[in-house]
């Protein structure tokens, strides 16, 4: 899985995101310990580490649906307060998840375009009659919708509700419902995870033209060591809650620490 | 090989859209609109209007609202009867204060009226989710059945605590009061439910309907992407009961005609509807109509056959009725828990490939 | 001590008699809701079915005597034998376990993956076809239930506290039913067993283990199905008592299966999984029902007990959506 993706680091090292200090705890557990890294504008960064060490309770701490007792979230060169979910969301922030967490009761189509509903802003009335504002405003929304079912090629399931796509196809799709916002920085959590050798490269294809196209950044939580040492450009290791690695994947790779706690000697 | 949509293509995305894009579906809906509009009215007897029609357009109405909060919004509502009667007591004040108002006015009124009400009483649902919400509606329900009992205001004063209906005509038809003809009635009530169903199919298939369904799906994923759930639950909140306070309206001013409030706005009503909504389809509009039609005529025909047809006494009906309906709300949720609507849909889609078996 | 005072405190022990009675229906909900994750909707028509049963068996009614008679002519009521409380209740709990085995085989079963909402309105359903069936076969008139438990005040009690306020104060000493007492030292000794029973004998920690997790309960060779006749059948145990004490005090009539709907503020409260937490919810609410009625309830048209416990329960949910001692939901993504 060879990818070149030197194009998609700026020039500029301005970071999109920068976590300071951050400590998050629930009740008796420290699920995050005094972390801090950044993200730059752009570039593709990767958070590993083993189960439980806080990868995904980072991500939700960076959309907002945890607060952190302690630290600072900066985002744009702005300190960002305790803001609600769908707040950080309309700041241009898209995730994917673990678990997919697809509308279980809508089609693909539908999902994909609840991607742009904190983008849609027709008032109920116009709705109700479905007239003018509301109608246009559904079919300017369709348009970009079907370019990003286009790019991630499922126009054949647009109908399809969900709930009976293969687990592949389900991943594609919330990439679709997240790519429909038009983020600036995109969370994926573990997309690669269940899926086997041609999906992943696909899968890759499509986070890495994402990035190359539309210059979104890309944080990405991810298990397969191979994926990672590809198509990142930063990565931050996680282990019980504390950074114990960040930069570019090679040193990563050879970081002592990093090897002990979580990638274990290699047998070449 | 009738029911086909080859060589039917859609070349814009507003006829990809439409709610009936298969020809047949289309025509099937005009028809049934023409016959209810033109052909009905003219063949309508007291018995049919007052036992079936009537009743049936009205809790369409109340099935729709609460499918929308419930169905669509995944916010569990037991508070219905207590809405209807909030809109049928609106009505009632509307109309006794302002005796000029036309009555299409007074019940859109009751339907505002009600909308403030229910997004009171939906506030907890920012705090409270799915079960717990659920009872914390029962609350609702208790306290305003109270409410419109205790506090005299409501009822002007009167000494039985019943509220009347006074006549009240459309066009110089009297559509209220004693004196109303069947036709007069079922026209007016069909004419809502035409234009409310309408209204629901827009608003269900637009942004706010998908909001809706996003929290009702996963609403934490939905707060995530953007989706804020405060505004999406209260709207929720708000719609449902602008439909469900006009089917109180009517069901007191047109179809029941005088009302007292723990029998026609009780608990049993609460779950007549959700019932309704459960049997004919969570999240379908035609679903609710068909929920509706399924409760309403149920009674009728058992009664007619069993009191009617095999004589027996009319309290063991009562009781084979409440053995009935049970047992195929059980069986229905076991067989098909998506309810009729599901049942026709996939009947539509044998018939789409019919006379090949797959 | 003042006559007011004392009042008072009589309010305050009525209402923890009250509260007793919630907790005991509300008891047979929080058993079947740990085991299954079903609410029941149909305990309090399962607790005046059972009661149904009792009196019927007890005075030797024919089961479906109306329909029977309806259908073939025929002028049938009795049997004229009459059956001793101890063997009537015995053979109504064995209707309850069929009924709990009937339950699991034609419903339960078939629902076992649908979400909450489906099955709570199962149990509607059920508790429909249960009242129509309850009727059908016992008649639909008002009942008088007697087991022998003592009833009418406690003439000891008002004598022992008579002359607490003075001579003048027109306080009589208190007035407390006899009955209440049974009931609840009743729901005490049900609570303290079924509490000893979850926590320590094999059945319970099975029961908690299907409560907890059902693939992982089945992984180690729990057989869901006996879990949920025995859950049924202990729910519809609860559910007789409920009835034999609710019955006793006020008649079996149609109004006993609406103590369901009370049960519900009961479990907010409570936490829908905590059998302590039941009684501690019930003693809330018959306390605060009371007392409620008995400050605020004149000035503002009284019949306050329709809906405060509902709006306590509102306003405890808001503050704590898990109930006083439910677990705490800490969402996921």
């Amino acid at each position: 899985m060879a990818a070149q993706n030197a194009q998609a680091v700026p020039a500029l090292d301005a970071p999109i995101m920068e976590v300071k200090n951050i400590t998050l705890r629930f009740g008796g557990v420290t699920a995050i310990q005094d972390i801090s890294f950044d993200i730059r504008e752009g570039e593709v960064r990767a958070i590993i580490g083993p189960n439980g060490a806080g990868k995904s309770s980072m991500l939700n701490v960076i959309n907002g649906f945890y607060h952190p007792q302690e630290g600072e979230l900066w985002f744009r060169g702005q300190r960002r307060l305790d803001a609600r979910p769908h707040e950080v969301a309309k700041q241009g922030v898209a995730r994917t998840f673990q678990n997919i967490a697809l509308f279980k009761g809508m089609s693909t189509l539908d999902n994909i375009m609840s991607g742009r509903l904190n983008k849609m802003s027709s008032n109920i009335l116009a709705q109700a009659i479905w007239w003018g504002p509301a109608r246009e405003e559904e079919r300017r929304h369709r348009e970009s919708v079907e370019k990003v079912i286009d790019f991630l090629e499922i126009q054949h399931i647009r109908k399809t509700p969900v709930g009976r796509l293969p687990y592949g196809l389900q991943k594609r799709v919330e990439l679709g419902r997240a790519l429909a916002a038009e983020p600036k920085m995109l969370l994926l959590d573990e997309p690669m995870a269940g899926m086997n050798v041609e999906e992943k490269e696909d899968m890759s294809r499509f986070i890495l033209d994402v990035n190359s196209e539309f210059g979104t950044t890309i944080v990405l939580i991810e298990h397969d060591m191979g994926v990672v040492m590809d198509i990142s450009d930063r990565v931050v290791v996680l282990d019980y809650g504390k950074k114990i690695g960040d930069g570019d994947p090679d040193a990563v790779r050879n970081d002592q620490a990093v090897i002990d706690a979580y990638l274990g000697v290699s047998h070449d | 090989m009738f029911y086909r949509e080859s060589g039917d293509f859609k070349t814009k995305y507003d006829d990809d859209n439409q709610t009936f894009p298969i020809k047949l579906d289309r025509w099937g809906y005009y028809l049934i609109t023409a016959v209810a509009f033109l052909v009905v009215p003219f063949f309508i007897n007291d018995y049919w209007a007052s036992a079936v029609l009537v009743p049936f357009l009205i809790w369409t109405i109340a099935a729709i609202g609460l499918n929308i909060l419930t169905g669509y919004c995944g916010q569990v509502s037991l508070g219905t009867g207590g809405f209807m009667a909030v809109g049928a007591y609106a009505c009632y004040k509307l109309m006794t204060s302002f005796p000029e108002m036309s009555i299409f006015l007074c019940v859109l009124l009751s339907g505002g009226i009600t909308a403030l009400v229910g997004v009171l009483f939906g506030l907890p649902s920012l705090r409270i989710k799915g079960f717990y919400l659920a009872v914390a509606t029962l609350a609702a329900q208790f306290f305003l059945v109270w409410l419109f009992n205790k506090v005299p205001w409501f009822y002007n004063y009167s000494a039985s605590g019943q509220i009347n209906a006074p006549e009240r005509a459309v066009f110089d038809v009297l559509v209220t009061g004693p004196y109303a003809t069947a036709s007069a009635k079922y026209l007016f009530c069909l004419v809502f439910v035409f234009v409310l169903a309408w209204v629901a199919r827009n608003l269900t298939r637009g942004r706010i309907g998908r909001s809706w369904m996003a929290i009702r799906d996963m609403d934490i994923a939905a707060e995530i992407i953007g989706v804020n759930p405060l505004k999406t639950k209260l709207s929720a909140f708000a719609i449902s009961s602008f439909f469900i306070g006009i089917a109180g309206a009517l069901f007191f001013s047109v179809y029941l005609g005088a009302v007292e409030v723990g029998e026609a706005f009780g608990i049993t009503q609460s779950f007549l509807v959700l019932f309704m909504i459960i049997i004919g389809g969570l999240g379908s509009i035609f679903g609710s109509f068909a929920g509706a039609a399924f409760l309403v005529l149920m009674p009728v025909l058992l009664k007619n056959v069993m009191v009617g047809g095999l004589g027996w006494p009319t309290d063991i009906a009562a009781h084979l009725e409440f053995v009935i309906v049970g047992g195929l709300i059980v069986f229905f949720l076991i067989v098909e828990p998506h309810g009729l609507a599901q049942l026709w849909r996939l009947a539509k889609e044998k018939l789409r490939l019919w006379p090949f078996p797959h | 001590m003042s006559a007011d005072f004392l009042y008072t405190v009589e309010i305050i022990l009525n209402g923890l008699m009250a509260g007793v009675m919630y907790a005991l229906v509300a008891l047979g909900f929080v058993l079947i809701y740990k085991a299954s994750g079903i609410f029941n909707y149909a305990q309090g028509v399962m607790a005046l079915f059972a009661a149904m049963t009792l009196v019927g068996i007890q005075s030797g009614q024919v089961p479906f005597a109306h329909l029977i008679n309806a259908i073939f002519g025929t002028e049938v009521h009795h049997f004229g034998w009459t059956v001793p409380a101890v063997f009537a209740i015995i053979l109504t709990l064995g209707v309850m376990v069929l009924f709990a085995i009937v339950v699991e085989r034609y419903v339960l079963k078939h629902l076992v993956n649908q979400e909450p909402i489906i099955l709570f309105m199962a149990t509607i359903g059920l508790a429909y076809f249960m009242e129509g069936f309850g009727d059908l076969m016992w008649g639909a008139d008002i009942k008088t239930l007697d087991v022998g438990i003592p009833s009418g005040a406690s003439v000891w009690l008002e004598q022992a506290t008579m002359g607490w306020a003075g001579e003048d104060s027109g306080f009589y000493g208190f007035y407390i039913d006899k009955l209440d007492m049974v009931a609840a030292l009743v729901a005490i000794v049900l609570v303290i067993t079924l509490t000893l029973f979850s926590q320590y004998t094999k059945t319970g920690r099975a029961l908690r283990a299907v409560a907890d997790d059902h693939q992982a309960a089945l992984s180690v060779g729990i057989s869901l199905r006996t879990i949920w006749v025995i859950v049924w059948s202990i729910a519809g145990f609860v559910a007789l008592v409920a009835g034999v004490m609710w019955g006793s005090k006020s008649g079996v009539q149609f109004s006993l299966s609406l103590i369901a709907l009370k049960a519900l503020p009961v479990l907010m409260l409570g936490g829908f999984t905590s059998i302590p937490g039941a009684i501690v919810g019930g003693l809330i609410i018959g306390v605060g029902e009371k007392l409620f009625e008995f400050w605020i309830g004149p000035m503002i048209g009284g019949a306050t007990e329709n809906w405060f416990a509902y709006m306590l329960a509102l306003l405890f949910l808001v503050f704590r959506p898990q109930g006083l001692f439910g677990e705490k939901i800490i969402e996921r993504v």
